[in-house]
């Protein structure tokens, strides 16, 4: 192990306690010289950043500060004012805060120090947090939206006023977020009320350690530059305490026997290996990389588990009981292996964990570093981590992993200015804790990093906003939730706006969701029966009573939904078993290892490295079609059935080829192709048409330079994104996040939706009224960041331009295959749902052609067809030249 | 060809028979009577966003200005000779005071030289503070009965709005949702055509009792033309 501590500064020396020495003594340890480090810099008054790799003692080390100085101060004497929170540790889970609690109660107890120890989250009940606020304790565990409510009360500044440390675990993990920036206005509050507060963070390896360490501190000094400008040279830091990483992880590939299939993703044939790996090790920690495989694989591998292993399940839809006595029976020891997906990923340290399986490629360096450091906590120990590709490419994206030792390298997103729905939220927080000053506020506010170059206009217009909305069209002013007092200081308006703003705390917008709930089969009455966990509404909505779906590692069959409740009962052994699929958790390829992967392709040197299966298949391709050299984009065109295939290989993630293929699609359109629809998936993007596009391609019409130019991410892009679902998505937090609409609740049921209005609606008229609406504003800066992909695609189009290779097929690649076996798995995407309910009123048309005298509502065709199912027969049918049909009929009555 | 194809052939083109009166369902969520020259919208709800700002929730305020284009736009196709807002027309009893100035003049111009009705709705029992046009409870046209709320008992050629119907159909595992005419043949119940408006699935118990279900029929908004759907088609939620 090297534990080396780096220092630019004069040496500083650490003050230990005699009880803490002993301690250490008596364990027959000695305090790591990085803990030595961190605690002698926050005795001088610093705040620092400490990285180290998990299993490091990074948690001691970022308490023993506070803990030092609280045994130093003594117990409270009678008579003596009632001292208010000392220390205060916010971490982005709340798993997290509760096994802190555990680990840290432990040399606390043992030490015996007079320190009390407790846990504020979500799940705290209400008499305990009213008991927190009178008596608190001295290191308060909590997460960033605890600490908004604690500073937006009325007694914020006297419970904070006792606070001299604040430590923040997975520093690296919370900044990348709008829960990042709501912390970092957090932050700078609690430094208002004690300037000499000094900030730990505890991180695991970034990219840019400088970074987090302005995050960490003030930065009132800067604010010249204009708002996301670089930061200068001289922005203040915070102190750098580094831990290189433990020994190297032991990584392999599993070498299967079986088949490794052309596409999918549940890594079904590897299953009896998998298993046999459970067997042979201690604790094996499966990591997947959605909450649908994770049901997938928990459930197939209770199918082989003949020895009948304990082994479970863990993911973030699970009801939190259920994941409470998961991760109780983890730190016990009393599993053999967990299914779990990333509500494990951060630094939760439980139990002997001797192999770390990882199913599915590894999609970016850092999350898997991360997991696999998982294995085997004690950090001088090398992990030992097997990744299982469930498919073709996901072979070569694994070997190229490995190969470009790429696992050491970090692929941390870069930090982006704060959000303007954050500080629209934390501004009124503020005014629901006193009343504030506008200049003061703005010093503040600007003091955060992520704010430090918020030009001071736009500060007021998101305090405009806060009182009135800020719209151009001034309406509101008789209506405002906060308004300016006599003597210049804004205050609310009224008791019910501090209300409001409680219920709407933080920045985590839900997908709407319901309870999974326990019924007798057949009945729709839902009394006393168990909650299993959440399922999103819009998975839930596709059911149809009787329907087999599997969650929570169970077949479950499909009753109904009431109100915010989605029954089910124990199901049958139902062939057809649907897996929910979840909104958000795919990662995309990492640009680095697309890069790989297009160098491994071009190289057949390198195939040795391959299972012969996989080699196999490439020289085939080499054969039939061709291999594109690394920087080429290769384009294969194709006759199948009656239709015409364009399948190209950008390698740039299932995002970016998404969007492409909406934007090809558009363009062929344009150009008479008749394009039908497109499926994409990480590696590459198949289009189908009416027309011969390899006929159209060789004859320039479009040339394939014209198709794929640049200038596609101009207009048809804008006006793509304009109606897309994903900008109204994105639009709805922030109208959230900002306090715009209020968040939906569980109770307020679907019945309300006549006296709701969605922010669709909302989004709708602002954006043909008011443009440049500042929420707008944020939608557009969150779309910019969010959607890498555009970016992505940008580079890429730049990338390949003079370089696109056609080759025109008499039939499909090998290299094709599995793009092509998406098709008919995918939902169509996109602004396709006019083409759906087309098809299905052109179905019922159809049918009504054939049968004589039969009434609709009775001989309806039976359509529905629930997505993994449906046969691409139909697919993307267009629609156009029937669209105004209704109005010509109308003239002509 | 049999007479149910002609049923659907009508029935894609948004044509509807209520009571024997033919109507046509406009995908803005407009009703339009071409023998009677009348046009009917329901649920306006004028006036919604500040009416929510009045409640702390400061929405846009430009609902109003949204629907009133919209309104504006189908009376311009149609030219009619009737109008009849079927109640809910401003949000709030107040609504009509808040209408700033030129809305109420943009409302006036359109009810220049029609006959034009205000029937009375749940949001809105009394007549719109100071404009013009008949304000009513009912409205009789030959066999058509226009009302604000659908009535259990008289089914035969109502046309209502007040539930805000919706429908949901699922497609290649795709949810769609979209407001929609409800009709069984004997009744109409209307889309809202407000901008801030929600709505209710047509299956919800809301409904109970007012649709023959064999032969519900639910006309969904497109964005250009109506998706005619039989109600065995249609899911809850």
């Amino acid at each position: 192990m090297t534990a080396e501590p780096r220092s630019t500064e004069p040496e500083l020396s650490a003050r230990l306690p005699e009880p803490f020495v002993k301690w250490f003594a008596g364990k027959g340890w000695s305090p790591r010289a990085h803990q030595l480090e961190l605690l002698a810099r926050s005795q001088a008054g610093q705040s620092t950043l400490l990285i180290a790799p998990t299993g490091a003692g990074k948690t001691l080390a970022g308490f023993l500060p506070s803990l030092t100085e609280l045994a130093e101060r003594g117990t409270r004497r009678p008579g003596e004012p009632r001292r208010g929170v000392h220390t205060l540790y916010i971490s982005p889970l709340k798993a997290l805060a509760v096994d802190i609690e555990r680990n840290l109660g432990k040399p606390v107890q043992e030490i015996g120090l007079p320190v009390t120890i407790e846990t504020r989250t979500g799940d705290t009940p209400a008499h305990k947090r009213q008991r927190q606020k009178l008596a608190p304790p001295d290191i308060l565990l909590t997460t960033p939206e605890q600490l908004a409510l604690l500073i937006a009360g009325s007694d914020a500044r006297r419970f904070f006023e006792d606070l001299r440390y604040v430590v923040l675990d997975e520093l690296h993990s919370l900044v990348t977020s709008k829960r990042g920036h709501l912390l970092s206005l957090g932050l700078a509050r609690l430094r208002s009320f004690r300037p000499d507060l000094r900030a730990i963070g505890l991180s695991a390896t970034v990219a840019e350690p400088d970074e987090l360490r302005r995050w960490l501190v003030s930065q009132s000094q800067s604010s010249e530059a204009g708002y996301g400008t670089m930061p200068s040279a001289t922005a203040p830091m915070a102190g750098l305490v580094t831990v290189a990483g433990g020994a190297k992880p032991e990584i392999s590939i599993l070498e299967s026997q079986e088949r490794v299939p052309w596409a999918g993703h549940s890594a079904r044939y590897a299953i009896p290996e998998i298993y046999d790996q459970i067997r042979r090790h201690k604790t094996t920690l499966l990591f997947v990389n959605t909450r649908s495989q994770a049901e997938l694989l928990f459930q197939e591998l209770w199918q082989v588990n003949e020895d009948s292993l304990p082994i479970a399940l863990h993911h973030g839809s699970l009801d939190a009981g259920q994941r409470r006595r998961v991760e109780k029976a983890m730190a016990e020891n009393a599993l053999r292996a967990i299914v779990a997906t990333s509500t494990l990923d951060l630094g939760i340290d439980w139990g002997d964990v001797d192999l770390v399986i990882h199913v599915g490629a590894p999609k970016g360096a850092s999350r898997l570093a991360q997991r696999i450091g998982r294995a085997n906590h004690r950090m001088d120990e090398p992990s030992k981590a097997i990744l299982i590709p469930a498919n073709r490419f996901e072979v070569l994206e694994c070997r190229a992993a490995l190969d470009a030792n790429y696992l050491g390298a970090q692929d941390t997103p870069p930090l982006l200015a704060g959000s303007l729905d954050v500080l629209a939220q934390h501004v009124l927080g503020t005014a629901c804790a006193a009343p504030f000053d506008a200049d003061q506020l703005y010093a503040e506010v600007t003091s955060a990093a992520p704010y430090a170059y918020l030009p001071r206009t736009e500060f007021d217009r998101v305090v405009d906003f806060v009182a009135t909305g800020g719209y151009a069209l001034k309406g509101y002013e008789r209506y405002a939730r906060i308004r300016k007092t006599k003597e210049g200081l804004w205050r609310i308006a009224h008791p019910r706006v501090a209300q409001q703003y409680r219920l709407n705390v933080g920045t985590i917008v839900e997908m709407p969701e319901l309870n999974v709930r326990y019924v007798r089969q057949g009945r729709m009455t839902g009394h006393g029966g168990r909650v299993l966990g959440k399922v999103e509404e819009y998975f839930a909505e596709t059911l149809r009573p009787g329907d087999n779906f599997l969650f929570a590692g169970k077949v479950l069959r499909f009753e109904g939904i009431r109100e915010n409740e989605c029954y089910v009962s124990s199901g049958g052994a139902s062939a057809q078993v649907i897996v929910p699929s979840y909104a958000g958790g795919k990662f995309p390829l990492s640009t680095y290892l697309a890069d790989q992967v297009r160098g491994m392709l071009a190289d057949p040197g390198r195939w040795q490295a391959l299972p012969e299966q996989v080699s196999d298949w490439l020289r085939l391709q080499k054969e039939k079609s061709m291999l594109p050299r690394p920087g080429d984009l290769l384009v294969e065109t194709f006759p199948r059935a009656d239709r015409y295939f364009m399948v190209c290989y950008p390698f740039e993630g299932r995002l970016a080829h998404q969007t492409l293929g909406m934007l090809l699609t558009r363009r062929l359109e344009r150009k008479h192709a008749h394009p039908l629809g497109f499926v994409a998936t990480d590696y590459s993007l198949a289009v189908w048409a009416l027309e011969d596009m390899g006929a159209l391609f060789a004859a320039q019409q479009p040339s394939l330079g014209q198709l794929f130019d640049e200038d596609m991410l101009g207009d048809d892009l804008e006006e793509w994104l304009n109606d897309s679902w994903m900008l109204k998505r994105m639009f709805r937090n922030c109208a959230v996040i900002s306090g715009l609409i209020e968040k939906r609740f569980p109770g307020q049921e679907k019945t309300g939706r006549q006296v709701t209005v969605s922010a669709d609606l909302i989004y709708d008229v602002l954006r043909s009224h008011e443009p440049d609406h500042i929420l707008l504003q944020a939608t557009r800066a969150d779309a910019q960041a969010g959607l890498l992909d555009v970016r992505r695609l940008a580079d890429m189009l730049s990338r390949i331009k003079g370089r696109i290779v056609h080759k025109r097929l008499e039939q499909i690649s090998p290299l094709a295959v599995p793009v092509m076996l998406e098709i008919g798995r995918e939902t169509v995407n996109g602004a396709a749902n006019e083409s759906l309910l087309m098809e299905a009123a052109d179905l019922v048309s159809e049918a009504m052609g054939d049968v004589d005298d039969a009434s609709p509502a009775r001989n309806g065709p039976s359509v529905v067809l629930h997505g993994t199912a449906a046969k691409s027969a139909r697919t993307g049918r267009k629609g156009v030249g029937t669209a105004d049909y209704g109005r010509r009929s109308m003239r002509r009555g | 060809m049999t007479a149910a194809y002609r049923a659907r052939a009508m029935a894609d083109a948004g044509l509807v028979g209520i009571a024997g009166e033919c109507a046509l369902c406009h995908p803005s969520g407009a009703l339009w009577f071409p023998d009677l020259r009348l046009l009917a919208v329901s649920d306006l709800h004028l006036e919604k966003g500040s009416a929510l700002a009045r409640r702390g929730v400061l929405v846009p305020p430009y609902d109003t200005a949204t629907t009133l284009l919209r309104l504006q736009a189908v009376i311009a196709e149609y030219e009619p000779r009737i109008v009849v807002s079927l109640g809910d027309s401003f949000h709030d009893g107040w609504g009509a005071e808040r209408l700033a100035a030129p809305f109420r003049e943009k409302l006036e111009l359109l009810i220049a030289g029609r006959e034009w009705f205000w029937i009375a709705g749940n949001h809105d029992p009394d007549a719109p503070t100071g404009l013009p046009g008949d304000a009513v409870r009912e409205l009789a046209v030959g066999r058509l009965r226009f009302r604000h709320e659908p009535s259990l008992h008289e089914a035969e050629g109502e046309v209502a709005g007040h539930l805000h119907p919706c429908a949901r159909i699922v497609q290649r595992g795709r949810s769609i949702r979209r407001r929609c005419f409800a009709g069984d043949g004997r009744r109409m119940i209307m889309p809202a055509f407000g901008a801030y408006t929600g709505s209710l699935n047509v299956l919800e118990s809301a409904y109970h009792g007012l649709f023959d279900h064999g032969r519900l029929m639910a006309y969904l908004l497109g964005a250009h033309r109506i998706f005619a759907l039989p109600g065995s088609m249609l899911r809850p939620g």
